[in-house]
This record gives structure tokens, sequence and C-alpha cells, in this order.
């Protein structure tokens, strides 16, 4: 290969490797803005009435998390969510949004649900996310496992059967879908904090991009 | 004689081999940042039809980039066999695509529909049309070189 050609080979891997970048920052800041207009524009497509939430309403921040009972990624990153809570208690409201992934996913968020009326959600949601790897493993799920656990959320199981028929449910897991998919939701946890998408899924950015708000 | 004949076709007209290899290396390069500014940028999870195409395309990259240092013509011997079986796939992936082949017969039930339908520039450009119009050209010009082999 003469020196021309090379000239020619690594001119324009160059510059190819250079169009991929700039689009990417194009791209990026484009959809960075159109998420600004978003959270300005339908606050309510972040936080519905009907979603459970921790932390008072006059709070500064608000951290919507979109989250799967079934998912691993939403376990893992269930403790730094609440050390966040635990280190900024009247600075941040969370919301919880739901996106059902996997098989069972319906059935826990029911179960959650149901665990509303009682005021046991937050319970409930920790002995789900901690047995998980024994009920929700993807290659044999078993969801029965879960109901041995329930009980130390200090639920009662027997109201909890019965309360998570209600069709409401249905409902709520339809229009968080719907939110999701208008906020180009692609997996989960995804988060956003007061309406602006965590830039990096690490704990560390949640935490600063929280402090960044307050 | 019949060689410059054959070199005064339209399709090889002073088309050097080292430019039937670039040629067919840009398209693999481009094809592959395509397809990760779709999955990694853009955030479309890629389908599992879309994997198989990727593996089929990826490899192509490296080994054309290799072949113009050397600008041998074996080297479509082992490029080849991937960028057919790339096209075969494209090729089910755009019959699903259009609604040809139903969806419940591919293997896309679980997860991720394949006839999901992400991008649509001017009605027909979709993502599985670009990653057939890829390997059909790599193809073309891997018969090319083929058939002009003693060129």
């Amino acid at each position: 290969m003469n020196n021309q050609k090379k000239i020619i080979l690594f001119s324009t891997l160059l510059s190819i490797i250079l169009i991929f970048f700039v689009a990417k920052f194009y791209y990026q800041t484009r959809h960075t803005e159109s998420m600004n207009d978003l959270a300005q524009d339908q606050s309510q497509v972040y936080v519905r009435p009907h979603s459970p939430t921790m932390g008072p309403d006059s709070a500064k921040v608000t951290l919507v998390e979109f989250l799967d009972p079934e998912c691993e990624s939403c376990r893992a990153f269930y403790p730094y969510v609440k050390k966040i809570m635990a280190e900024f208690p009247n600075q941040v409201k969370l919301v919880v949004r739901y996106k059902a992934y996997h098989g069972n996913s319906k059935y826990v968020i029911s179960i959650l649900e149901a665990a509303r009326k009682q005021s046991k959600f937050w319970e409930v949601l920790e002995v789900a996310f901690y047995y998980q790897p024994e009920w929700g493993d993807h290659h044999n799920p078993q969801i029965d496992i879960l109901w041995k656990y329930l009980a130390e959320s200090g639920a009662d199981i027997e109201k909890l059967k019965v309360d998570m028929q209600d069709p409401a449910i249905a409902d709520v897991i339809q229009q968080d879908e719907l939110d999701s998919v208008t906020l180009n939701v692609r997996g989960t946890p995804s988060f956003f904090i007061n309406g602006i998408p965590l830039r990096e899924f690490d704990p560390e950015v949640l935490r600063k991009q929280i402090q960044e708000q307050l | 004689m019949y060689n410059q004949k054959v070199n005064k076709m339209w399709f090889n007209y002073r088309m050097s081999r080292w430019s039937q290899l670039f040629i067919s290396w840009l398209i693999s390069l481009v094809a592959t940042l395509g397809s990760l500014f779709f999955s990694e940028v853009m955030g479309f999870p890629p389908c599992i039809l879309c994997w198989y195409q990727r593996i089929c395309m990826y490899p192509l990259v490296l080994i054309f980039f290799t072949s113009l240092f050397d600008q041998n013509s074996t080297v479509i011997r082992y490029t080849l066999s991937l960028s057919i079986l790339g096209w075969i796939i494209a090729a089910y992936h755009n019959l699903i695509y259009w609604g040809v082949i139903p969806e419940n017969l591919s293997p896309c039930q679980a997860g991720l529909s394949c006839a999901d339908v992400n991008i649509e520039w001017l009605g027909f450009i979709t993502i599985p049309f670009l990653s057939l119009t890829a390997f059909t050209l790599i193809n073309i010009i891997s018969f090319l070189i083929l058939r002009n082999k003693e060129a």
C-alpha cells in the first residue's frame, strides 16, 4: 500500500469516527433539551396522583424512579436510593412508577398496590427486593416463594390476596407504561431528578445530581 | 484480451482491487458504527436478529481493514461466508418487518419484538433495511472481486 492510499485510509477512518462522536454530541444535546421542555410543559407525566411517594410534597427535589420489582438492577440500586432518602428526608420526594418487564412483574406490582391499602408499601417492596434472587430467578421463577416471606413485612397476607385482585391496579400499570414511553424509558431502574434523566447509570451520579438541585 | 474487455465494463471500470476492498471496508465500518449509534446513543435495544446480523457485520471491518495492506483477493474467502449469512438473516428480518412472515413464527416472542419499528425514514428506510443494503453491496463487490480474480 503506497502512502497516498494510507492517507486515504486513515483520514477516512478518522473522519468517520469523528462524525460518529459529533452526531452523538448533537443527538444528546437535543435530547436533553427536549427532556427539559417536557419537564416544564408536562409535569404530570412524571408524577400521577396514583403513584406511591415517600417524602414531603414541599421537597425541593422530586426523584422519579421507574422500577420493576423483578429487576435485579432495581434491587441493586435500592439501598442507594434508601440511603439518599435517609440523608435528605425533607428535601427529596421519591415517586415510584412501574415498568413491568418480566413474567411476574405485574403480579408483584399487584401485591405492592395491595400493600398500599395497609400502608405497607415500602415494607413489602423491601421484602420483595431482599428475596428476589429466590423468587425472581429469570430461568426458574417461583413466585410462590415470595408469599412465604411476605409475612416479614408485617402486612396482612389474606388481605393482600384479596386487595391484589382490584381491577384498578391494571389501570395504574397501564398509565405508568404509557408515561414511560413518553419519557423514553428503555430500562429499569430509570431515574428522573426534577424531570432530568440520570446522566450516568451510577449511584454516585444519582446522589450528585440530586445535590445539584438542592 | 478478455481481461481488457472485462475491465471496461461499467461496474469495474477503473476500480482497482484496493478500491473495491476499501469500499467494502467503508460500508462495514459505517454499518457497524451506525448500529452502535442506534443502540448505544439513541438507546434502541437490539433484537435477537439484529444481534445475529451484528455478528456477521462487525468482523468484516477488521478483516477488510487488514486486507487493504496486502490487497489479496483471498480475503473474500474469509468474508463471503459472513456476508452471505448476514444477508440471509437481514433478508429474513426484513420479511418479518414487512409482515410477509408472521411475527409469531419468528424467534422473538420473549423480550423484544423483531417487528418493532424504531425508525422509518422516507417510509421505507428502516434499520433492517439499512442492514440488508449494506450486506447486499458488500456481496456484490465480493462477487466482482471473485469474478475478476486474475486481474
